[in-house]
């Protein structure tokens, strides 16, 4: 393996119509390593997943999966080539049971998966007790937030990438979600955590990018980035909660 | 020469306007393509036949068959819409049982009438003197029917655009939820567009039935999926839209009929509607973005 | 058995007219699975009915080979269809497929191979119950076979939530287009059976009024198993005939079981069936 980034964004731009969405954004995430991505509301974090996943595209700049260039390519490939997901508002395959929905996250992988392996994802998604039959959309909230990791686990990725995985849960589930990720981590892949629960962030991120208007604006760990004053600034002035 | 195919392609784009801003209005509001419009506008027909062949004066036949073709569009909506919309069945299980009430509109029209083709005996529509005005010729009967379909098409501007009816209508076309929590009464609205477009449906059928002296079962067949092409053209739930659409439509239909190409006439109609579909599906006006899955 | 066959030399055309129907609600089931409304299939049949019918009259080819032809075609056709409504969803695709079939029928009406609106008539009528029956079989099991294959994941997956199914790997585009290739290939099927099982064929065989007889089949019918398929062309080939006497209202049951179903079984009369048999198996593990 050469010693590439698992996952290199380097001088990205989207746009849309006039609009740059994103602008000059570069990041690196290696394997074992939890980056967290975040910025006051319609900074661009979505879309930067997206144009990581391929559902948007690229106005200028690069994304490399393990040396090897990615965009432009088209999303079903991107997904075959080790990129997971997970969702800002939950999409599931909310009619099909759970075991299609692990299966479907297996998809790119030859044959399809056994108990034991759905079983596996589960656990590693925190939630090792569901019911493989039931129905994903019957499922408890929080519970088919961990099923959307589950079925982005099954999938053996490289690189995950979680999208405001916490919202609606309570502060216990929220300490428990810190647990998954770091062992989603240990476990040998490359995680980007889109979070505005700082507590979160601070606890299962190694180092923190921050974006403001589709442009980097501060990265380190995530204490020296909650004392940047431009990163204050950046949360007061649009109104959302201070860094506390 | 020209001047005469025009003045033919506007009396026929008129009716076919007529025709497909009821479809438009429909899918405007509910993101549902009714199928069962067509059967509506043939029942019209037959129902303007019975109520001329009992003596009403045509005139007044046209109205009543209008207004009882409004009431078969609410009826349509409750039985076949509305219970969908309360389980949130999406777009397409709307189609199909749109589907369900034209087959049963259809066979009840046959059980009533048969298979036998009706003829208006009232009114003298078969020898209505024929006017002349420069270079063209038409028939106080076609004149009337112009004037007629284009007198509803303003009332449904007028409504749409000054009534307070119209801006509830507007607004559920544009947000249904944003509209809902404004206020709006969700249910009368739709069933006011209901009645609406099922109206002036069942007035292009009336009109088509004078204007050839003919009701026949398969009479909206033709013209339903013609109806289609027109909104697609004008831009899926935009009135203006269908109304240039419909008028389009008449003159190239009269042209090519005229220039000999009449076989293939529907090839070319929906030949361009496909092509218009896979290159902007949103039509000449419209803005409804494609609905991706 | 006497009364069998009595029963079958009365209502031969029927049974046949049933196996046909059956195969045909079971090709737009596929696309239906799919979530995509592609109401192509008349066409498809007419192209094949067509291909089959010349290659038997103006060139002698044997039943089979004429079928074989004829599937190639459709399928042929639908495959490349797929490409200019690739990006064509829901009620644009079901209009974009409506006017393909449109101009398939004009030009059906207007070439001379295709004996213009007249049709084709002397058609070798060889094309018999066995045959039929034995072709709606190979469809079922082929479909039977698919559904545990992941290709049938990926079509669930597709008509579940597109943008999912492509995050986790499937090639959208690839499935939609299998899925109409293949309704192609079994609506020629039906399209050359029913060429061989009738005198004459028209233009108007395979226009939008044939279109929406197959939807409500197979709406009817229920969409995810080639069960329901085969009932809903049963049920709706059958009542008709069998309530005579409401003469010429008969065709409105056929309207009023596609509102009940699609109001109280939305899944068709095989969901039906299909719940029967859960509810029995959950009353008998009760009892266990």
């Amino acid at each position: 393996m050469s010693g590439a980034p698992t996952l290199a964004l380097d001088g990205v731009g989207v746009r849309y119509g006039g609009v740059a969405a994103l602008h000059g954004v570069a990041l690196a995430i290696e394997r074992g390593h939890v980056l967290g991505l975040i910025g006051p509301n319609g900074a661009g974090k979505t879309t930067l997943v997206n144009a990581v996943t391929g559902l948007a595209s690229l106005a200028s700049g690069t994304v490399a999966l393990e040396g090897r260039r990615i965009d432009g390519m088209q999303p079903h490939r991107i997904a075959r080539a080790g990129v997971a997901r997970t969702y800002q508002n939950i999409r599931l395959f909310g009619a099909l049971d759970v075991a299609a929905n692990l299966a479907a996250g297996a998809f790119a992988r030859p044959g399809r998966p056994a108990e034991a392996d759905m079983r596996r994802a589960l656990e590693r998604a925190g939630i090792p007790d569901a019911n493989l039959r039931a129905r994903a959309g019957a499922l408890p909230y929080g519970d088919q937030r961990r099923l959307e990791i589950a079925r982005a686990l099954a999938a053996e990725p490289s690189v995950v990438m979680l999208d405001e995985p916490a919202a609606g849960m309570n502060p216990s589930e929220t300490t428990r979600l810190v647990e998954t990720i770091r062992a989603i981590a240990a476990s040998g892949i490359a995680v980007l955590l889109i979070e505005h629960d700082m507590p979160l962030v601070r606890a299962a991120c190694d180092s923190v990018v921050v974006l403001n208007f589709g442009e980097v604006i501060a990265r380190g760990t995530p204490g020296e980035v909650a004392r940047d004053p431009v990163v204050v600034e950046a949360y007061l002035g649009s109104g959302a909660e201070a860094l506390a | 020469m020209i001047a005469q195919q025009l003045l033919n392609g506007l009396f026929l784009g008129a009716v076919y306007a007529l025709f497909a801003v009821g479809y438009t209005l429909v899918f405007g509001v509910l993101d549902i393509l009714n199928l069962a419009h067509a059967a509506i506008f043939t029942a019209a027909a037959f129902a303007a036949f019975s109520l001329s062949a009992a003596g009403m004066p045509l005139p007044a036949a046209f109205l009543l068959a209008a207004v009882m073709a409004g009431i078969i569009g609410i009826l349509l909506d409750r039985v076949a819409f509305a219970p969908l919309r309360a389980r949130n069945a999406g777009t397409l299980v709307p189609l199909i049982s749109s589907i369900g009430v034209a087959i049963i509109i259809g066979a009840v029209l046959r059980g009533i009438y048969g298979v036998d083709e009706r003829h208006f005996t009232t009114g003298g529509l078969d020898t209505a003197p024929a006017l002349h005005a420069g270079p063209v010729t038409f028939t106080t009967v076609e004149l009337t029917i112009f004037l007629s379909a284009i007198a509803l098409m303003v009332v449904l501007s007028w409504i749409l655009r000054s009534t307070a009816l119209g801006r509830r209508i507007r607004a559920v076309a544009e947000d249904r939820v944003a509209a809902a929590l404004l206020g709006v009464d969700l249910e009368r609205t739709i069933a006011a567009t209901f009645f609406i477009a099922s109206a002036l449906g069942g007035a292009a059928g009336v009109l088509t039935g004078l204007e050839y002296n003919s009701v026949t079962l398969d009479m909206g067949g033709p013209i339903e999926l013609k109806g289609l092409a027109v909104i697609i053209l004008g831009g899926m739930g935009s009135v203006t839209g269908a109304v240039v659409g419909g008028f389009i439509l008449g003159a190239v239909e009269t042209f090519a009929i005229a220039y000999g190409l009449s076989e293939w006439r529907d090839a070319i109609l929906f030949g361009v509607m496909f092509a218009l579909l896979v290159a902007r599906p949103t039509g000449l006006f419209g803005k409804r973005a494609l609905r991706a899955a | 058995m006497n009364l069998l066959a009595d029963f079958y030399a009365k209502h031969s055309r029927l049974i046949d007219q049933i196996g046909i129907n059956a195969i045909l609600a079971l090709s737009l089931s596929v696309s239906l699975q799919a979530g995509q409304l592609a109401l192509a299939q008349a066409a498809f049949m007419g192209i094949a009915a067509y291909v089959s019918t010349i290659l038997a009259l103006n060139a002698h080819w044997p039943l089979l080979a004429t079928i074989v032809a004829a599937v190639l075609a459709s399928t042929a056709v639908a495959a490349i269809l797929a490409y200019p409504v690739r990006r064509l969803r829901g009620v644009f695709l079901a209009i974009a497929t409506i006017g393909f079939g449109e101009i398939v029928r004009v030009f059906a009406n207007n070439l001379s191979i295709t004996g213009g609106a007249e049709g084709i008539s002397g058609i070798p009528n060889d094309a018999t119950t066995p045959v039929i029956y034995g072709a709606l079989a190979l469809v079922a099991l082929v479909l039977f076979g698919l559904s545990r294959t992941k290709f049938a994941l990926a079509v669930a997956l597709v008509r579940e939530d597109e943008y999912a199914a492509r995050g986790v790997g499937v090639d959208v585009g690839a499935v939609r287009t299998a899925a109409l290739a293949l309704g192609g290939a079994i609506a020629g099927l039906g399209g050359a059976l029913y060429a061989h099982a009738s005198f004459f064929i028209t233009p108007t065989d395979f226009g939008f009024p044939r279109m929406e007889s197959i939807l409500v089949w197979c709406v009817v019918g229920g969409v995810t198993s080639p069960v329901g398929a085969v009932l809903g062309a049963a049920l709706l080939s059958v009542l008709p005939e069998a309530i005579r006497f409401l003469a010429d209202y008969r065709e409105v049951t056929n309207g009023i079981i596609l509102l009940a179903v699609i109001l109280f079984a939305p899944g068709g009369l095989a969901s039906l069936w299909q719940r029967r048999g859960a509810a029995a198996a959950a009353a008998a593990a009760r009892t266990a």
